[in-house]
């Protein structure tokens, strides 16, 4: 035996992935809009996460905002004006940001779930229980979003919950398909079979071989489905399907329409709102574009573009 | 193309539109478990007008039953009344979709003509300050809700200036008829069909420019360059055709979700389509209407799926073939 034990296959693996991450990350950040859409992203969620340190919750309630002025202007009013409750514009400003992020992630983190279950479950099987999967995939994918989402949440009533199961339930059909699609092709490497002739059983395939193959992929398509959620946060609390007790970017873009801030001219109301789903969600499709060219295995090696 | 093809996407098509009817059944029975407690949400209603009220809306019954009946009722286009006007949820659905159709249609040409000519500007001089300018403009527009472009719009050609009206199909006061009522509605038009073709037409433009971009990686225009033809002539002759393949369908596609696509842009505009009687349904609530909204949405968004499987297998031979 030698004096320096080898290191473990665990250690091996773990200083390989290592080094893989941070050659990921040197690619990132020479990717200058990626690295742009990164730091717009850390300012807000860190506003997000320090909203109580901003600005005390208690400003969002039109209770203690009964000395404000209404549809006060930002010079009348700083930083943001009121609204026609008298309520601060920057406080629900600060603290819609952490629901409409919190809506966004957590809908993504229950899509990437369902999709990446039933796509790698339809790619590593196949046959009638793959066929049936992608079955159900593609109607998900063929009816209307805003439809069955609004039809969803009419039903179930609106809460925080349910907006998030809502917007979750109808954003995983086009990552099951990417998924399933790498499966595929993964499952037919040699190493694979190799395992498999050694007697790996199914899900030591899945979970060794499998998963750490699609991960990159995946991680690429949430930065990239997030800004879809956040989206769809805003359309569906605009149209009233929102949690009503709790302030979001959407939300806050439905009580300036109900309480007439366009007639108003009370542009503070809802350009603010507008602006913060606008730049988070650049900064995700920037983010997750440079991470899919970095991850993804079919962009890697292709030509640019 | 092969009959057996055409005959298997229509089966395709037709078994996903039964799948939404059952579905729309269970969603709105199951789920909401009680539709006449969820519609008088807070108000309060006697024993007897309770039970009025849940025969009225076939509620009582098995599920089997009620399934039955609604299979049905859906198949002879009885989609029962709304509950906000009593009107059956067909003649309101048909009243609003003209608004729908013109705005939405307009809207989806206009992006689809523009949108291709922003990509080939973009994608046959890559790297330019055309494709600058265009990619970015295409993902401000994509990270926008279109319905704030809407009240950025509104407020400031509307309200501020006062160039346009504030919303509306028509000036509820003129008695014009003929052209000068058109002429109305188009200038009513005008606002809500900006907001929605500037925001369709980012998705045009990037796919007609990395489309033309694949194209040009493609060996006949090597041959046709080879062959002396001016820059003008290889693209708009050799390039171009072959890349709108793929604008083809996604306009056919986008064609489905005219009738779904402007819900909460006609709700700022006050438009009276489809969009704005399913903004009605969801502060209703209005759960026949909504029901019957989805189930016609879907099976616009599935016909046009169809169409435009079948147009691709008919334009491009390769999925023909296959």
């Amino acid at each position: 035996m030698s004096a320096v034990a080898a290191p473990s296959a665990k250690r091996i693996a773990w200083l390989r992935r290592r080094r893989a991450a941070a050659a990921a990350w040197s690619d990132f950040r020479h990717d200058r809009a990626g690295m742009i859409g990164l730091v717009i992203l850390i300012l807000f969620v860190a506003m997000a996460l320090a909203a109580p340190l901003i600005v005390p919750e208690s400003e969002l309630r039109a209770i203690n905002a009964l000395d404000n002025p209404v549809w006060a202007s930002p010079s009348e009013f700083s930083p943001m004006g009121t609204d026609s409750l008298g309520r601060s514009v920057w406080a629900q400003f600060v603290w819609g940001a952490r629901i409409s992020l919190l809506v966004g992630l957590a809908a993504t983190v229950m899509a990437m779930l369902i999709g990446t279950v039933v796509g790698v479950a339809a790619g590593f099987y196949g046959g009638r229980v793959g066929g049936v999967l992608m079955r159900i995939t593609e109607w998900f994918l063929v009816i209307p979003f805003l439809p069955l989402a609004i039809a969803l949440a009419a039903v179930l009533g609106p809460s925080l919950t349910n907006i998030i199961f809502v917007i979750g339930i109808t954003s995983w059909p086009s990552t099951a398909r990417l998924v399933r699609a790498q499966v595929l092709t993964l499952k037919e490497r040699l190493y694979v079979d190799r395992s498999r002739a050694l007697g790996a059983s199914d899900a030591h395939l899945m979970g060794r071989h499998i998963m750490p193959n699609i991960s990159g992929l995946i991680l690429a398509n949430t930065t990239l489905t997030v800004p879809i959620a956040i989206l769809s946060e805003t359309t569906l609390s605009f149209l009233g399907l929102g949690d009503p007790t709790s302030t979001s970017w959407g939300k806050m873009l439905e009580d300036s329409f109900q309480q007439g801030a366009l007639t108003e001219q009370a542009w503070w109301y809802y350009v603010p709102p507008g602006l913060g789903v606008l730049f988070v969600v650049l900064a995700f499709t920037l983010v997750g574009h440079a991470l899919e060219g970095i991850l993804d295995p079919r962009l890697r090696n292709a030509p640019t573009e | 193309m092969s009959p057996r093809y055409v005959i298997g996407k229509l089966g395709g098509s037709l078994a996903t539109l039964l799948f939404v009817v059952v579905f729309n059944f269970f969603l709105f029975r199951i789920v909401a478990t009680d539709p006449v407690a969820n519609l008088f949400r807070g108000r309060n209603l006697t024993e007897s007008q309770r039970d009025e009220l849940v025969h009225e809306f076939g509620l009582d019954g098995s599920l089997l039953h009620q399934f039955w009946a609604y299979v049905q009722q859906t198949a002879s286009l009885n989609l029962g009344r709304s509950y906000s006007t009593n009107e059956t949820v067909v003649s309101e659905i048909l009243d609003a979709a003209p608004a729908t159709i013109w705005l939405v249609g307009v809207s989806t040409i206009l992006s689809a003509v523009i949108g291709v000519a922003l990509g080939i500007a973009a994608g046959w001089r890559r790297r330019s300050k055309t494709d600058y300018a265009a990619t970015t403009f295409t993902m401000t527009t994509y990270s926008m809700p279109d319905f704030w472009l809407g009240m950025l719009l509104l407020s400031l050609f509307a309200v501020t200036l006062g160039w346009f009206p504030v919303g509306g199909l028509q000036d509820p006061t003129s008695t014009a008829t003929g052209p000068a009522l058109w002429a109305d509605q188009a200038y009513h038009m005008f606002l809500p069909a900006l907001t929605l073709t500037l925001a369709y037409l980012g998705e045009y433009t990037l796919v007609m420019r990395s489309s033309l971009l694949d194209t040009m990686r493609e060996d006949f225009l090597v041959l046709a360059r080879a062959k002396g033809l001016r820059d003008v002539v290889v693209r708009n002759r050799h390039a171009v055709p072959n890349a709108l393949l793929p604008v083809v369908t996604l306009a056919a596609i986008n064609f489905g979700f005219v009738l779904s696509g402007a819900i909460a842009v006609e709700a700022i505009f006050s438009w009276p389509g489809l969009g704005l009687a399913t903004y009605d349904a969801i502060n209703g609530p209005d759960l026949p209407m909504l029901q019957g909204l989805f189930l016609v949405f879907s099976a616009s968004v599935i016909v046009f799926n169809l169409l435009a499987d079948l147009l691709y297998a008919w334009l491009d031979p390769r999925v023909r073939e296959a």
